[in-house]
């Protein structure tokens, strides 16, 4: 059983990184083939002949394409993204101070959407047909249809504007910004370790909206998914049999589908945690989250390209290891992946 | 030919037909028992009709400003309010309806074309060609679709053009997955084995015996597709890559109205509401096609 693990793994591990290599090859077209000027989108349009000359020289453009590539690639092993015109810093250190708070956003959303979609579809799927079913498939249906951008100005008018419920846009209450040492980046955390609850609150009344906004539309996906599986299970004829032995159906659901279902419903997180990341870039700039979304939509506003290329670099990154992570939980924890050769 | 082939052949094609508009008038019965469905149809068709007539249905220009009359909200003359520059607000959804349209029409011209050849390619051609071409598919559906849509369209510069070209790019992988599944199907049937022996060249075989019944499938799919694309359109508009102002592209639109969102709601509401009506009405006639066209995924 070992040896096909770890052939099959060797198989996945193969293909991400030749996804990978494509990422940066893509990257590497859209950041210096595609734009007319790539000098001119990196070092701004006011810029100097002296430092266009000297960026020319450092992106080396006066080489073939090829070497550009490798002196490229070069650049990104050592960790070197470029320098954003719009803050002067690195974009690696822009990108470590913006990315936990699209993570902690994202990670909030999943965890939402995976506590409120399993259970409803499972329920939906139970409960087939009652009305139960219905309202899980009405509210996936919106969730799939819906412009998640739109549904955060939407609550953010009702919520915020109109009921007063929740804070308004970015992480903290202004005032309160800045008070906690950044250990983790992630703000609910810090505020914690801090024992700072004035912060942790203030940050859990900004954060709650539009975690529960970008969740719906991951619930939608998960929903479906879910109901879908357990479908497929309650035919199976160990519930019969268990059903017969006088097992209860919460015994049922939780000793028996529940975990037969788990491989599957990996998968579907690792997606949704994917997609999350990406509903994400458009969620904050509705609620002027300062994470990766809002660094990279900045950045194109005056077509600051190593920005928008480093913000796609890592999305891609990430979406492309948690595909792998998925893929890996498949081959592990499946026994019909394990007999298989 | 021979006259007896030809007879053969016009009969089969008499049949055909036949059969094509008795399953038709089957799939329309079933179909009105699918409210659902038919109500997604209604909204499809109406969007199209809008679409089309929309200089004599809109009762205001849809870009001429007119300030006196800014940022009014829903009323009798206004029936969706106006915008920052007295624009009506209604007049712009129904000229907006023609960019959604176009943009999904022309994405699923691309996607559909290039799926469809890949995957029966890859299905047809089986062994190294069939593993590159899936691989390459399989790369490509790993990658964050919305962020390098993002990113190209940064790249090439904003427009409806680039937006169309940078959804496209990642649009086609699950339309390839789909039509090489099929054409696993197909190659193995006894026509195929016939007109193999007929000795009908590979091309002929894959593009007059092979991609023509992969259509269906591919048809319905690229349906279901189409709410996706409308969707990541929006995002690109909102974000103000796609089609530029004052072209009343209902992403662009939430987006200028997102500054006014706490004091005149309805500007960056309507929009949405346009947009959500369309992809839900997508989304309702994908499913039901799916559950006509396939039996397994039959819910009843």
């Amino acid at each position: 059983m070992q040896e096909f693990n770890l052939k099959e793994l060797g198989k996945r591990a193969i293909q991400l990184l030749v996804s990978l290599f494509v990422l940066l090859t893509v990257t590497f077209v859209i950041g210096r083939v595609l734009p007319a000027d790539p000098v001119g989108a990196i070092v701004g349009e006011l810029a100097d002949p002296a430092a266009f000359e000297a960026m020319r020289q450092r992106l080396g453009l006066d080489l073939p394409l090829y070497q550009q590539f490798f002196l490229y690639i070069k650049a990104l092993l050592h960790g070197d993204l470029g320098t954003a015109i719009l803050t002067g810093n690195p974009v690696m250190q822009d990108l470590s101070t913006a990315f936990p708070a699209t993570l902690e956003l994202a990670t909030l959303a999943v965890i939402i959407s995976t506590v409120v979609g399993v259970p409803l579809g499972m329920a939906a799927a139970i409960f087939r047909d009652t009305l139960i079913d219905r309202i899980a498939r009405v509210l996936s249906l919106v969730g799939h249809s819906i412009p998640v951008f739109w549904f955060g100005i939407v609550g953010l008018v009702i919520f915020y504007a109109g009921l007063s419920w929740v804070g308004g846009p970015g992480r903290v209450d202004t005032y309160l910004e800045g008070l906690v040492e950044p250990k983790t980046g992630l703000l609910l955390i810090d505020s914690l370790l801090a024992g700072d609850t004035e912060v942790f609150w203030s940050a859990v009344n900004h954060i709650i909206l539009p975690a529960c906004i970008l969740a719906y539309s991951a619930m939608a996906y998960i929903t479906r998914m879910t109901r879908s599986f357990t479908l497929e299970q309650l035919n199976q004829d160990y519930v019969v049999a268990a059903r017969a032995k006088g097992a209860s159906s919460s015994r049922i659901v939780i000793g028996h589908i529940l975990p037969n279902i788990a491989v599957q419903l990996i998968t579907v997180l690792a997606i949704s945690y994917g997609s999350l990341l990406e509903g994400a870039v458009v969620t904050e700039i509705v609620f002027s989250w300062p994470g990766i979304g809002q660094y990279m939509t900045n950045a194109l506003m005056i077509g600051d390209m190593n920005a928008v290329v480093a913000g796609t670099l890592v999305i891609g990154l990430i979406f492309m290891v948690l595909n792998f992570l998925a893929d890996l939980a498949y081959v592990l924890l499946d026994p019909r992946t394990r007999e298989a050769s | 030919m021979t006259e007896a082939k030809m007879i053969v052949q016009h009969n089969a094609l008499h049949q055909g037909a036949g059969r094509f508009y008795r399953s038709l008038q089957k799939s329309i019965d079933k179909l009105t028992r699918e409210p659902l469905g038919m109500l997604g149809f209604a909204v499809l068709a109406l969007l199209i009709l809008v679409a089309i007539f929309a200089p004599w249905i809109a009762p205001y220009s849809p870009i001429t400003q007119n300030l006196p009359q800014a940022l009014q909200p829903p009323s009798w003359t206004h029936l969706a309010g106006t915008d920052e520059f007295g624009r009506d607000i209604l007049s712009r959804l129904i000229y907006g309806a023609r960019i959604t349209i176009q943009t999904v029409l022309s994405v699923t011209v691309i996607v559909g074309p290039v799926g469809l050849i890949i995957g029966v390619v890859a299905g047809f051609a089986g062994g190294r060609t069939d593993a590159i071409l899936m691989r390459a598919t399989d790369i490509v559906l790993s990658f964050p679709s919305l962020i390098l849509a993002l990113a190209f369209a940064a790249a090439l510069g904003a427009g409806l053009g680039t937006a169309i070209i940078a959804i496209s790019l990642t649009g086609w992988p699950p339309i390839a997955r789909l039509a090489r599944a099929e054409a696993l199907i197909v190659r193995n049937t006894d026509y195929v084995a016939a007109a193999r022996l007929y000795g009908a060249s590979p091309l002929r075989l894959l593009f007059l015996y092979i991609a023509p019944m992969c259509i269906p499938s591919v048809v319905v799919r690229l349906t279901m597709n189409m709410a996706g694309i409308i969707l990541t359109a929006a995002a690109l508009g909102f974000l103000g890559l796609g089609a530029q102002p004052p072209s009343p592209e209902w992403g662009a639109m939430i987006s200028s109205g997102r500054k006014f969102m706490i004091d005149n709601w309805w500007v960056a509401v309507m929009p949405g509401i346009a947009i959500l009506l369309t992809s839900l009405a997508f989304n309702l006639v994908g499913d039901a096609l799916r559950d006509l066209l396939d039996p397994r995924h039959a819910r009843s």
